[in-house]
C-alpha cells in the first residue's frame, strides 16, 4: 500500500510539475500585469520601469517561472497584483473553504438521493417509479447547469415570492450571506447555499442513480445473487447485503472523483450564484489578468484532482478485496 | 455456408432493427432531424434576418410579430434562435466528429502497436482526463480567440480521450483473434489492419460515441460561450452566446433566456437518448458518457 502510494506520487509531481510550467506559459499569453499602469497618465515612464523591474516582469520567460515555482513550492504564494497587495493565500484559503462546503453538501446530497432512487428502480424495473427516474435523469444530464442555475433564481427569486404574494424572495440568489450580514449566520449561510446546491445536485443525481441502476441490476444477475436465494434469504436482505453492497462500489469511486473534479469545475454554478470559491476566484482573476492568484487558483485544483484520484483508487481497493493493489 | 436471411440480416442491419424497436430513441432522431432542418432553412423559416433591429421594439414581449420577442437591440429572438442553432450545431457536430476521429486513432494505434507507443499515449490519456478540463479549456479558449475553429479546436483537444480508452481496450482483444493473425499471414500492413480488419469491429462504439459527443460539445460550447469565452457575438449568434449576452436581462425579458435555453435542452437531451438507443442496438457496454462539466 505504502509502496504503491510512493509510485502513484512519483508519478503524480512530474505531471504536476508539467501543469505548472503549462498554466505559467497560459498565464504568461492571457495577462498583461502592466495594462492598467501603462494608460494611467499620472504614472511616469520612469515610474512604470520601475514597477517593472521591481517585480522581475522583463526578465526571461525561464527565469520568471522558476523563480515564481521556486517561491510557490516553498509556500510563499505572494500577493495579489490587483488587490493592493492582498496576501494570495487568505484568498485561496477563504474560496477553497466555501467550495469544499458547497461541493460537501451537494456530493453527500446527491449521494443519498441517487443511491436511494437508483436501488428502488433497479429492485422495481419496468415499474412508473423507475420510469420517472430514469427520465429525471435524462433531463439532468440534458440541462445546461447555467440554465437550470438561471431559472431556480427566477422561480424562486421571483415568480414564486409573486404567486405567494409574499415581498421578499423566498431563496436568496446570490452570495454567502444576505447584505449588511455580520460574522457567522449558519441560519443564513444554509438558506443560501440551497439554490446552487439544487443546481448541483441535479446533474450528480442523475449519474449516480444511473450507476447505483445499472451497478445493482449488475449484482443481481450474480451468481452469488442465486446462492443468497437458495439459502432461502429474504429479497429484502439479498437486495441490501447482496446487492446493494456491491452496487455500491462505483457509485463511491465516482463520488471520489467527482469531488476533485467539482473544486475546479464549479467555476458556471458559482458564476451564476455569485458564490466566492475557487472557480469564481479563477475566472476574476483571469479577467483581472491578476495571475498572481490564477497561477495558484490552477495549481491548488490540479493537485487536488489528483489526490481525490488517488484516494478513489485506494477506495476501490478497500470496498472491493478483489482489486486490491498489493498486486502491481 | 449462410443462409439468404442470415446474409440480409448484417450486424448493422440487426442494429437497426433493434434501434427502431425503442421508440423513445426514434422519437428523439426525428426531434434531431427537424431541429436540424428547421436550423438549417433559418433564411426560410425565420422571419427576419438574425441580426435585423427593429429600433422601435426594443426589449418588446412576444406577440404576433415577435413570437418570441425581442432583445436589447431590437433584435426577434425566434430569429436568432433559429440562426444560432446553425453554430452551435456545426460546432457541435464538428466536435464531435474531430474528438472520434483522434480518439479512434489513438485507441487503434495504442491498442494494436502495444509496448513503448502504447505507455507513452495512454501516460497522456490519463493526464489529460485527470486535469480539471473546465479549467483548460478555458485558459485556451482564452489565449485562442472566438472563432468557430478556435471554439471547435479547444473543444475537441480535450474530449477525445473516453473514446481512446474504450477503443484500446477493445483492440486489445481484438488483435488476439484469429482473423487478425490470418490478415497478418496473408501480408496485410499495419495500416490496412487497423482500417480495413479492425475499425469495422469498433462501428458501435463509435458511432455511440459520436452522438453522446455532440451532446456534450454543445453543452461544453454554451457553457463557454455563457461565460463569454465562446464563440463571440461578433461571428453570429448561438444558443450559448444567446443565454451569456442576456443572464442579466432575465427578470424584465424571461424570454431572452427561456428561447435558447430550451433549443439546448431539446436537442441535448434527443442526442443523448438517441446515443442511448444506439448503444444498446449495438449492444455497447462501456460508459461513453463523458459527464465533468458542471
Amino acid at each position: 500500500m505504502v509502496r504503491y502510494a510512493l509510485r502513484r506520487l512519483a508519478v503524480t509531481l512530474p505531471i504536476l510539475g508539467l501543469i505548472s510550467l503549462g498554466a505559467f506559459w497560459a498565464a504568461d499569453q492571457i495577462t498583461t500585469p502592466t495594462a492598467l499602469i501603462a494608460v494611467n497618465p499620472r504614472i511616469s515612464a520612469a515610474d512604470r520601469a520601475a514597477y517593472v523591474e521591481a517585480l522581475g516582469l522583463d526578465l526571461p520567460f525561464w527565469t520568471r517561472y522558476f523563480h515564481w515555482f521556486g517561491n510557490f513550492v516553498t509556500g510563499d504564494l505572494g500577493t495579489s497584483l490587483v488587490q493592493n497587495g492582498a496576501g494570495v493565500w487568505p484568498l485561496v484559503r477563504t474560496a477553497l473553504v466555501n467550495t469544499l462546503v458547497l461541493v460537501a453538501v451537494a456530493v453527500t446530497l446527491s449521494l443519498a438521493v441517487g443511491i436511494a432512487v437508483g436501488t428502488l428502480g433497479a429492485a422495481r424495473r419496468g415499474s412508473l417509479l423507475d420510469y420517472a427516474a430514469t427520465t429525471t435523469s435524462f433531463f439532468g444530464l440534458s440541462i445546461p447547469v447555467f440554465w437550470l442555475g438561471l431559472m431556480l433564481q427566477l422561480f424562486f427569486g421571483i415568480y414564486l415570492a409573486q404567486w405567494l404574494g409574499v415581498t421578499p424572495p423566498l431563496l436568496p440568489t446570490a452570495g454567502l450571506y444576505s447584505p449588511g450580514q455580520q460574522g457567522f449566520d449558519l441560519i443564513d449561510r444554509t438558506r443560501h447555499l440551497a439554490l446552487p446546491t439544487i443546481a448541483l445536485s441535479l446533474q450528480l443525481v442523475a449519474v449516480y442513480s444511473r450507476y447505483m441502476r445499472a451497478g445493482l441490476l449488475d449484482a443481481l444477475g450474480a451468481e452469488y445473487v442465486r446462492t443468497a436465494y437458495a439459502k432461502g434469504l429474504s429479497e429484502r436482505m439479498v437486495v441490501i447485503r447482496h446487492g446493494v453492497r456491491n452496487a455500491l462500489i462505483p457509485v463511491t469511486t465516482q463520488a471520489a472523483l467527482d469531488i476533485g473534479l467539482l473544486i475546479g469545475g464549479l467555476i458556471v454554478t458559482e458564476q451564476v450564484f455569485q458564490y466566492p470559491g475557487m472557480g469564481l476566484l479563477f475566472l476574476d482573476a483571469l479577467h483581472a489578468g491578476d495571475y498572481a492568484v490564477l497561477l495558484p487558483a490552477v495549481m491548488i485544483v490540479a493537485a487536488a484532482v489528483f489526490a481525490l484520484n488517488f484516494v478513489a483508487d485506494l477506495l476501490y481497493g478497500v470496498l472491493d478485496p478483489r482489486i486490491r493493489r498489493d498486486a502491481h | 455456408m449462410l443462409t439468404d436471411s442470415a446474409r440480409a440480416h448484417g450486424p448493422l442491419a440487426q442494429a437497426c432493427q433493434r434501434f427502431v424497436r425503442h421508440r423513445l430513441s426514434v422519437a428523439a432522431l426525428v426531434a434531431l432531424v427537424l431541429v436540424a432542418l428547421v436550423v438549417a432553412g433559418a433564411d426560410l423559416i425565420a422571419p427576419y434576418p438574425a441580426n435585423e433591429q427593429h429600433l422601435d421594439d426594443l426589449l418588446a414581449g412576444p406577440s404576433s410579430e415577435y413570437l418570441l420577442g425581442t432583445d436589447t437591440l431590437g433584435r426577434d429572438t425566434l430569429s436568432r434562435v433559429l440562426h444560432g442553432g446553425r453554430i452551435s450545431l456545426l460546432v457541435g457536430l464538428s466536435v464531435a466528429m474531430l474528438a472520434s476521429v483522434m480518439g479512434t486513432l489513438v485507441g487503434l494505434v495504442a491498442g494494436y502497436r502495444g509496448g513503448f507507443v502504447d505507455a507513452a499515449l495512454m501516460r497522456v490519456t490519463d493526464t489529460l482526463l485527470a486535469l480539471p478540463s473546465l479549467m483548460v479549456v478555458i485558459l485556451l479558449a482564452r489565449i485562442l480567440g472566438g472563432s468557430v475553429f478556435d471554439v471547435v479546436l479547444v473543444l475537441s483537444l480535450l474530449a477525445w480521450m473516453p473514446l481512446a480508452r474504450i477503443i484500446r481496450a477493445k483492440v486489445l482483444a481484438l488483435r488476439e483473434h484469429d482473423f487478425i493473425a490470418a490478415a497478418k499471414a496473408m501480408g496485410s500492413g499495419t495500416p490496412r489492419i487497423l482500417f480495413r480488419h479492425l475499425l469495422p469491429n469498433l462501428v458501435g462504439e463509435i458511432t455511440v460515441a459520436v452522438s453522446l459527443a455532440v451532446a456534450a460539445a454543445i453543452l461544453a460550447e454554451s457553457v463557454l460561450s455563457f461565460l463569454g469565452l465562446g464563440v463571440s457575438p461578433v461571428h453570429g449568434a448561438t444558443w450559448g452566446n444567446m443565454l451569456g449576452g442576456n443572464e442579466g436581462l432575465m427578470t424584465v425579458a424571461p424570454w431572452l433566456v427561456w428561447a435558447p435555453g430550451l433549443a439546448i435542452v431539446i436537442t441535448v437531451l434527443s442526442a443523448n437518448y438517441v446515443g442511448d438507443g444506439l448503444r444498446d442496438a449495438f449492444d455497447v457496454k462501456a460508459d461513453l458518457r463523458d459527464h465533468r462539466a458542471a
